[in-house]
């Protein structure tokens, strides 16, 4: 790819970007959210049509069309979100668009099944074409996402944050398959902001802020802090200094807590954990083992089916999340497109839309413009929120300046309990940075906080003390201080119990979503 | 990408454009017509001036004399109170089909009120009458909230069924209890003392005032009210909203109700102020045209009295259109229906204009599907 611009209304999102990627070569592609690595994949996808510059294919320069036309020249793209459908089988997933079709229109599936166990094997690991793919775990699902670009006989393949849903574990065994891919001679283009991953996997790494390369990088010959501000423009703090806690009295309690998922089951069994003021408890898991559950319940989004949840020693069990709110508890949810923000509404209502109702905000069920407004600027300004100005939607803001608006809301008041769930999730070094500050300062100031989150690095480096939680149970408490990585990161995928046989594929009984 | 502070102009050209293209889409759609419909009668000579001629027709006739513009608003003001109606409900991402029974069954109350306390005099009946409409109407839009809400009924179903279950409703009340005695007729008796006052022309009645004064009202409940920003922010984001500490299922039955009082108020109005009775075939289309009145209006009440000004001038100008150019008044449904389309139909338009900085969808639509296949609401 070479001198590549591409601009949209108001900015320019590729500014000349020079991207080569040799055969057999693992390319990292590093940089903050909104720096444009998802255009110029874009861009070589397909999927927009650049301004200037051109893509050179073994030397030639080439035009893509659309996704088919790449696909078609052997370029393929593995999605954050998988684009798999659950009630198909691993086989039907894999030729969906590429059918091999026999006769007057009927599948051929038995070919296709030959071919996928054939290149599973070639690469090393073991796949059942007729699973369906709701029964298989988030990296397997991943394999056969990746089967799925070989399949198509691809010679450049995209992996945009692959490793952003996965264990550890997992991870150590996507970066295996990589390796061989790139040692068959297939091109790697790996997205990620995870820098030690990077130097972990990459051959080479290019890094881009604001649209443009801003270096390439030999993994052996930088490191993650040379990477960091190489990303961010400036000097960053990696590790967040949390410093010592001193964790006052018990403040929320739970007690046997039992709690059903929408489809009724229970997901959530007889969870017992305490928060004191000042202290950060981590609850690690994977994703989907009732953490969501879990923080509904104790929010007040969801109704426990047993069990109680005190806070100071009041029982808050079941009560509203405005009664919640009164009662100094914040909530800093997962999804902040679902549950954080309404998007069609301006910076400044999103920052009032849990307190629109109290004074200055309105009085006499009027709301009070200026009010907001005031507040609204002193929020964008005290949490750094990069906006052109509180009215505009906040649907426009970049991720992280989404979540900094959550936060901004949840923060700014004094807190007893606050709850945050996978509060970095996607988001860019500087913010996450910015906002591990802020949970910090938050439990430096006597605030009990709870943290759930499916990125261990997070937990490892936020908590005071940490849970594990899988299937639903709380299997395992260890010291922030002293949790080593590897054993949270097996108990997270095992729940300790299947420890001899870490490479036994996860499936849960209760159908994960 | 809107990274520069829009001024109130984009804003108004944004709104604006969409809309305004769609009814002069429309407009060439119905030239067309007429021209291939005038082009079919035997004999006939192809005649390019004949839609010039029809719809300058249709705008004297709605503008061109104290008559016609009184006929304008008497359209008008039922089709900006089922609007509101309409708009307040996409607000709060419902789409309430239901303003024809709301209409209907309110206009029934309002009458039977009214035959209820004949002899009280003007000042006591006719807020009794519009009261009991508003009321009716109300309960009308309550129901299907409240099962959407605490069921998860889809109101568009509950909605037009509610409609058949309305209309039948009505006949047997009009045919029965409330038919005026030894009337050989299935109609109720006339409404003396709650007859609306005629205010300008010679049927102006005051439900016009009343409906352009709801016009701020529902403003001022939308954008200066907490209770607005409730209805907005469910409508927008119910999951965030509940998260935020509102209550959906509460909001979503209290907006339909109002929205059910809104367009019983249209239905009171036009009876008090009009016909002064109803009978067992009483027909309407106010509730399904303020459908469109509130999709071209965006649901900001504004946009709603803009475009049931615009409705109520294509209704009022129709019959000159007839005599003068010969183009059947159902043109005028004609109309209507091809914008509901070219508005339905947005994106295309935005791609085949390449309107840019114009909002999207409407929306409305935008809600409607987001609303549709929803679960109950939590």
């Amino acid at each position: 790819m070479r001198g590549i611009t591409k601009r949209y209304p108001g900015v320019v999102a590729n500014d000349n970007i020079t991207l080569d990627v040799r055969p057999g070569e693992i390319h990292a592609l590093l940089g903050e959210n909104g720096a444009g690595k998802s255009t110029l994949m874009n861009v070589l996808y397909g999927l927009a049509v650049p301004d200037e510059g051109e893509i050179l294919l073994d030397g030639s320069p080439i035009r893509i069309s659309g996704p088919t036309d790449a696909i078609d020249r052997g370029i393929s793209m593995v999605h954050q979100h998988f684009m798999l459908i659950p009630v198909l089988t691993v086989a039907e997933n894999i030729i969906l668009g590429d059918e091999t079709v026999r006769g007057a229109g009927f599948l051929d599936l038995n070919q296709a099944r030959t071919k996928i166990q054939e290149l599973a094997a070639r690469f090393g690991f073991d796949i059942d074409p007729d699973a369906k793919v709701e029964t298989l775990s988030v990296g397997q699902q991943q394999r056969v996402e990746i089967l799925k670009a070989l399949y198509r006989d691809t010679r450049i393949l995209v992996l945009d944050e692959p490793t952003a849903v996965l264990t550890p574990q997992e991870t150590e065994e996507i970066f295996l398959l990589l390796r061989r891919l790139a040692e068959s001679g297939r091109s790697i283009i790996f997205i990620s902001h995870k820098l030690y991953e990077v130097l972990e996997i990459a051959d080479r790494i290019t890094v881009i802020r604001r649209g443009k390369v801003v270096g390439e990088r030999l993994p052996d010959k930088t490191s993650e802090k040379d990477l960091a501000e190489l990303m961010v423009g400036r000097e960053v703090e990696l590790t967040a200094n949390r410093g010592e806690s001193s964790p006052g009295a018990v403040s929320l309690e739970v007690k046997g807590l039992h709690v059903k998922d929408d489809r009724g089951h229970e997901v959530v069994k007889n969870v017992s954990l305490e928060v004191r003021a000042g202290e950060i408890l981590g609850i690690a898991g994977v994703a989907g083992n009732g953490q969501d559950e879990l923080v509904q319940a104790i929010v007040g989004l969801r109704k426990a089916t047993g069990g109680s949840v005190t806070l100071k020693g009041k029982d808050i069990t079941g009560l509203s999340p405005r009664k919640l709110h009164e009662l100094e508890v914040a909530y800093v949810p997962a999804d902040r497109h679902r549950f954080g923000l309404i998007l069609s509404f301006s910076v400044q209502d999103n920052l009032v839309l849990n307190r629109y109702m109290n004074a200055p905000f309105s009085r006499g069920g009027v709301r009070n413009d200026s009010a907001c407004e005031a507040e609204a600027k002193d929020c964008i300004s005290e949490y750094d929120i990069r906006t052109p100005s509180a009215n505009v939607n906040a649907g426009t803001l970049s991720g992280g300046n989404q979540q900094k608006l959550v936060v901004a809301r949840e923060f700014d008041r004094d807190l007893q309990l606050l709850v945050l769930d996978q509060p970095t999730r996607g988001l860019d070094v500087g913010s996450i940075e910015f906002i591990h500050g802020q949970a910090i300062a938050k439990r430096n100031s006597g605030t009990a906080i709870l943290l759930v989150s499916a990125e261990l690095d997070e937990v490892l480096e936020l908590s005071d003390r940490i849970a594990v939680m899988f299937r639903g149970e709380l299997v395992a408490e260890r010291d922030g201080r002293t949790a080593d990585k590897n054993e949270i990161g097996l108990l997270m995928a095992t729940g300790g119990r299947a420890a001899a046989q870490g490479d036994e594929p996860f499936v849960d009984i209760d159908d994960p979503a | 990408m809107g990274d520069r502070v829009r001024t109130f102009g984009d804003q108004v050209y944004s709104a604006m454009a969409l809309p305004l293209l769609a009814i002069g889409l429309a407009l060439i759609v119905g030239a067309i017509v007429i021209i291939a419909t005038s082009a079919l009668e035997p004999g006939a000579e192809i005649d390019f001036t004949l839609p010039f001629r029809a719809y300058g027709a249709l705008f004297e006739g709605s503008l061109g004399s104290p008559n016609g513009r009184v006929s304008t608003l008497v359209q008008t003001a039922p089709l900006i109170l089922a609007g509101l109606g309409i708009g307040l409900a996409f607000k709060a991402g419902l789409f309430n089909i239901g303003a024809q029974g709301q209409f209907l069954l309110g206009a029934t109350a309002a009458i039977a009120a009214g035959v209820a306390v004949e002899g009280s005099g003007p000042f006591v009946a006719i807020p009794v009458a519009i009261a009991a409409g508003m009321v009716v109407g109300a309960i009308w839009g309550f129901i299907p909230g409240f099962l959407k809400a605490f069921s998860g009924a889809h109101e568009v179903v509950t909605t037009i069924m509610l409609n058949f279950i309305a209309l039948a409703l009505m006949s047997w009340l009009i045919s029965g209890p409330l038919r005026l005695p030894r009337s050989p007729q299935p109609v109720t008796p006339t409404v003396e003392d709650a007859a609306l006052p005629i205010m300008i022309g010679r049927d102006g009645h005051v439900g016009i005032l009343i409906a352009f004064i709801a016009v701020p009202i529902i403003w001022f409940l939308l954008y200066r009210l907490t209770l607005g920003f409730e209805i907005r922010a469910v409508g927008a984001n119910p999951e965030a909203s509940r998260y935020a500490g509102m209550k959906p299922k509460r909001l979503v039955t209290l907006t339909m109700s109002l929205a059910g009082m809104l367009a019983g108020l249209a239905g009171t109005l036009n009876v008090l102020g009009i016909n002064h009775q109803m009978n067992a075939t009483f027909t309407t289309t106010v509730g399904f045209d303020a459908i469109t009145v509130a999709l071209l209006g965006r649901s900001h009440p504004v946009g709603i009295m803009l475009a049931a000004l615009l409705f109520g001038m294509m209704r009022a100008g129709a019959g000159l259109m007839q005599i003068q150019a010969g183009v059947p008044a159902e043109l005028v449904d004609l109309l209507q229906a091809v914008i509901l389309l070219f508005l339905v139909a947005s994106p295309v338009l935005r791609r085949v204009f390449r309107l840019r900085g114009v909002k999207s969808g409407l929306g409305t639509t935008d809600t409607m599907a987001r609303t549709y296949g929803n679960e109950a609401i939590r």
